[in-house]
């Protein structure tokens, strides 16, 4: 076990865990920030996407030792209000359906139009493809971003 | 309908929790994880009264409707509280939503399952609205001394046009939840024309919770003193636990405790859901997930073969069923070999019309074609999990389940307790598509609770939910037509069975439509589990079928819309035989709306078009498959799907799960597969289990609904299976060759060129 002072959503957080501790255990069981989902444990799947730094990353395989002096982002934090162009273009397009997974896209999404606000079909599919969404909302998710990309 | 006439105050309806983390979270007691907005906390009432068990109204007017069924993300959420609202003459935008809690003297059915949701609910919601509407306009009658008669509603008010008297529902609801409550036959409903919410898009009610990551999962929850437990399962099908040593994880970092868990006690008759692989599993329980997760690596456990066993199980439509659970360790390849004799041998038949034997044996030609399918895991993106808090003889489980009454029933006798000491409160559920209606993650989590004599959360790896069994089965299905010189179809024949069962539905089209028919069913036991997945039997069925008809239409030199509409007009005018499960005229017009919404005979340039047409779930479906090649790659450019599922209570929404059943449907024809070595699953993760990804999926997806004034049919289900045969018959007008094996992925890449 060892103490790590970490920046999460722009707070200072300290957690006293095994150094190997994924991201994605210390952020949901640590310090409640359940947003971020587990669903494969190998980035496989996407579902436990944040930002380090700003660019997407798989929470599964970031170690909490290495996450310390980065600036991470959960689903929490990318807005205040629940009103970034992502998530209010998620709503415009009523993306979810089971909803497990939507986190992760969102977190994918809002990483690539951060560095390419206008992504092209390619783009958005090159941008997406770790994100597994078994209910099958991939169309509904591209037009989301796309609408997205209007407002950003 | 259970009526209640208590009043619930503010204190008992909000509870302040704390968090382990620090801060304070308030939440509605019911729905643990959830948290109102800011506006839901200033707008709550100070007193809210139950009307019925769907409806409870507050002294401002606020209205609560509750969602009975579980939510795995069909959306009940939303649809079934616009039928309350629709009756009770609500304006949406004042309604709050939450989920019910399984409470089976409360509602009728809370399972999700089998399409059925919007179509049980149909009459048994509205009448609980227009009961509460009628409710409080007897409420302001006695108020105002005014008949019942004169008194209209709109939006949340009753009003007397006469007097200009005007009140909100609030101000009635006290008086309201103290009257009798009318005989549910007397209860007028709308009349569809008078419809405001129902056939008008509703957003899902929890999509502002899903953009911001609140809890809503019960992987998400926690409480004060909450451990945490991993489960290790034997490694292949035909094995068993023999011993484990305890001390390779309880020495580990965080590790309390390590045991043996059995599902089942001895004397217990199983019930149809109790589907469960490995009777007995080792649960490690722990502080964290992480560290349960790594002493789940290095627990040093020994694994024998398991013997054969046998049991009775309760049947899905009563009566029982012996079970047999063979021992061995089976492969695929075995299966292939065992199923394909089949081709061969003859299976029990299950319908027959005219004389098939004859008209086979005059037949100018004979076209026979064998087409399979592997078994396929579901896959559900939350992994299976449960909360589980047991403290004497009570029960608190949350978790994800599709089943909540059979499961409950087998928690009991698990735990040794009755039914009522335990309280199922009903997750919102990652996915689901068939697989939490078995719920043995929720006994799990139970005993493991009440070994520990702790609030516990347990969560499955992802290899441990895709190695656990319940799959869709093996399917192979054999069709034989004959067909005189002239190319007229004499007879049919359709031989099907799969491991350990049989795909056949022999009362569905084209029974019904042919002179001579014969449907053959066979099964092969195996100790691999399955369970219902998305539309069960039908997801198979219908790809052979109409990947066959297709053929057969190439062959009689039909076009294939043309072809099966002879055929329905034939089993529309002058039926073949009895009990023929479906209406051609309904079949018949999503096979001319897909028509002419895909502009079927204007094939644009380097598009290949197929198509298909399926009825299950009490509904119709045609789809049109449109794909191109790309750099050498199959593209799905367009997909156009025809549905007649009656009224339509949430079109957007529909839509919506139309999509993405299409998008499941074309993901697993290319790339699901389950496979199996020495009784192993050969794929345990998303890095050797092929989903169809943003890069695969359709370029575009219109989903176009019959309009009629039908009541609703099932909708989750029925856009799912057709998609297998109008990709495949694209592919095939793309290729020059047909695809007789799911996955096609592997036929596709043997092609010259083509790569995925």
């Amino acid at each position: 076990m060892a103490i790590f002072n970490l920046s999460i959503n722009g707070q200072n957080k300290q957690v006293d865990v095994d150094p190997n501790t994924p991201m994605l255990w210390v952020l949901r069981d640590h310090l409640d920030l359940v947003g971020t989902k587990f669903g494969c444990g190998i980035a496989q799947c996407g579902a436990c996407t944040i930002h380090f730094d700003g660019t997407a990353t798989r929470s599964c395989q970031l170690p909490v030792s290495a996450a310390e002096g980065a600036e991470i982002t959960t689903i929490e934090g990318i807005s205040e209000k629940g009103d970034h162009p992502v998530q209010k273009a998620w709503l415009e397009h009523d993306v979810p359906q089971c909803g497990y997974c939507q986190a992760g896209q969102i977190m994918s999404a809002a990483a690539l139009l951060k560095d390419n606000p206008s992504p092209s079909d390619e783009d958005i599919d090159n941008a997406m493809n770790g994100n597994i969404c078994r209910c099958g909302t991939y169309t509904r998710i591209k037009a989301a971003i796309k609408t997205a990309s209007q407002n950003i | 309908m259970t009526l209640l006439k208590k009043k619930i105050d503010r204190r008992s309806f909000l509870k302040v929790s704390t968090l382990a983390g620090g801060g304070m979270m308030l939440s509605f007691s019911w729905l643990a994880g959830c948290k109102p907005t800011p506006e839901e906390i200033l707008t709550m009432p100070e007193e809210w009264f139950e009307i019925n068990s769907y409806i409870k109204i507050g002294d401002n007017g606020v209205v609560t409707l509750f969602n009975p069924n579980p939510e795995f993300g069909s959306n009940v959420k939303t649809s079934l509280p616009m039928l309350l609202a629709e009756e009770l003459d609500m304006d949406w935008k004042n309604v709050l939503v939450e989920q019910a809690d399984f409470y089976p003297d409360r509602y009728d059915r809370q399972f999700t399952g089998g399409s059925q949701g919007v179509r049980s609910a149909w009459t048994p919601l509205r009448t609980a609205g227009a009961t509460a509407r009628l409710l409080i306009v007897n409420a302001a009658a006695q108020t105002w001394n005014i008949p019942a008669a004169e008194i209209t509603t709109s939006a949340g008010f009753v009003e007397h046009k006469g007097s200009g008297k005007r009140a909100g529902y609030g101000e009635m609801a006290s008086l309201a939840g103290t009257l009798e409550a009318p005989d549910p036959e007397t209860i007028k409903l709308k009349e569809i024309s008078d419809f405001k919410i129902i056939g008008n898009s509703k957003k899902n009610v929890d999509g502002n919770k899903v953009v911001t990551g609140k809890p809503m999962f019960a992987i998400d929850h926690k409480v004060e003193g909450m451990k945490y437990a991993a489960i290790v399962h034997p490694p292949a099908f035909g094995m068993q636990l023999k011993s484990f040593d305890k001390s390779s994880v309880t020495s580990m970092p965080g590790i309390q405790d390590a045991f043996e868990v059995k599902i089942f006690k001895d004397d217990y008759a199983r019930n149809f859901f109790d589907t469960t692989t490995f009777p007995t599993i080792i649960a490690i329980v722990g502080n964290s997930t992480w560290e349960v997760l790594q002493a789940k690596k290095n627990i040093k456990a020994e694994w024998e073969k398991a013997p054969k066993t046998e049991f009775t199980a309760a049947g899905f439509r009563g009566g029982t069923s012996q079970v047999t659970v063979p021992a061995g360790l089976e492969n695929s390849d075995s299966h292939k070999a065992k199923m394909a004799e089949y081709i061969q041998k003859s299976g029990n038949v299950l319908r027959k019309d005219g004389d098939p034997e004859g008209a086979f044996k005059k037949a100018a030609k004979v076209m026979e074609r064998t087409y399979t399918a592997p078994f396929l895991a579901h896959n559900p993106m939350e992994p299976m999990n449960c909360f589980a808090d047991v403290k004497g003889d009570k029960a608190v489980i949350y978790g994800p389940t599709q089943a909540p009454e059979l499961i409950r029933q087998t928690i009991a006798s698990s735990l040794g307790m009755p039914q009522e000491n335990i309280q199922i409160n009903l997750a919102r559920m990652g996915g689901g598509f068939g697989r939490r209606a078995y719920s043995h993650h929720m006994t799990e989590a139970a005993l493991i609770s009440q070994k520990t004599q702790a609030p516990v959360k347990m969560v499955y790896t992802r290899e441990d939910d895709m190695s656990a069994g319940v799959y869709r089965p093996t399917y192979s299905a054999t069709y034989r037509a004959a067909l005189d010189e002239n190319n007229n179809l004499l007879a049919l024949h359709v031989k099907a069975g799969g491991i350990p069962e049989s795909p056949i539905h022999a009362n569905r089209f084209p029974a019904g439509a042919l002179d001579n028919y014969l449907a053959e069913g066979w099964q092969i036991e195996s100790n691999i589990t399955i369970g219902a997945f998305r539309a069960p039997r039908s997801n198979f069925i219908a790809g052979a079928e109409q990947s066959f008809l297709d053929e057969l239409a190439e062959e009689m030199g039909k076009d294939p819309i043309e072809f099966r509409l002879e055929l329905l007009k034939r089993a529309e005018t002058n039926p073949v035989g009895e009990n023929n499960d479906y209406d051609p005229k309904r079949y018949a017009g999503v096979l001319e709306l897909v028509r002419d919404k895909s502009n079927w005979s204007n094939v644009p340039n380097g598009i290949s078009r197929g198509v298909s047409a399926y009825f299950c779930h009490n509904s119709y479906v045609a789809e049109v498959v449109d794909i191109s090649i790309k750099d050498n790659q199959p593209v799905v450019e367009n997909v156009f799907a025809a549905v007649d599922c009656g009224i339509v209570v949430n079109p957007d929404a529909a839509a919506n799960m139309g999509e993405g059943a299409i998008v499941d449907g074309i993901g697993n024809a290319f790339f699901g597969e389950m496979a199996f070595e020495n009784g192993a699953p050969t794929k345990t993760n998303f890095d050797t289990y092929r989903m169809i990804r943003h890069k695969e999926a359709p370029k575009k997806i219109e989903v176009h609904f019959v309009q009629n004034n039908e009541a609703p049919t099932g909708l989750g289900e029925p856009l799912f299976p057709p998609v297998f045969a109008a990709l495949g018959n694209s592919l095939y007008k793309a290729t020059g060759k047909r695809l007789y094996e799911q996955p096609f992925q592997p036929k596709l890449m043997e092609m010259e060129n083509l790569r995925m």
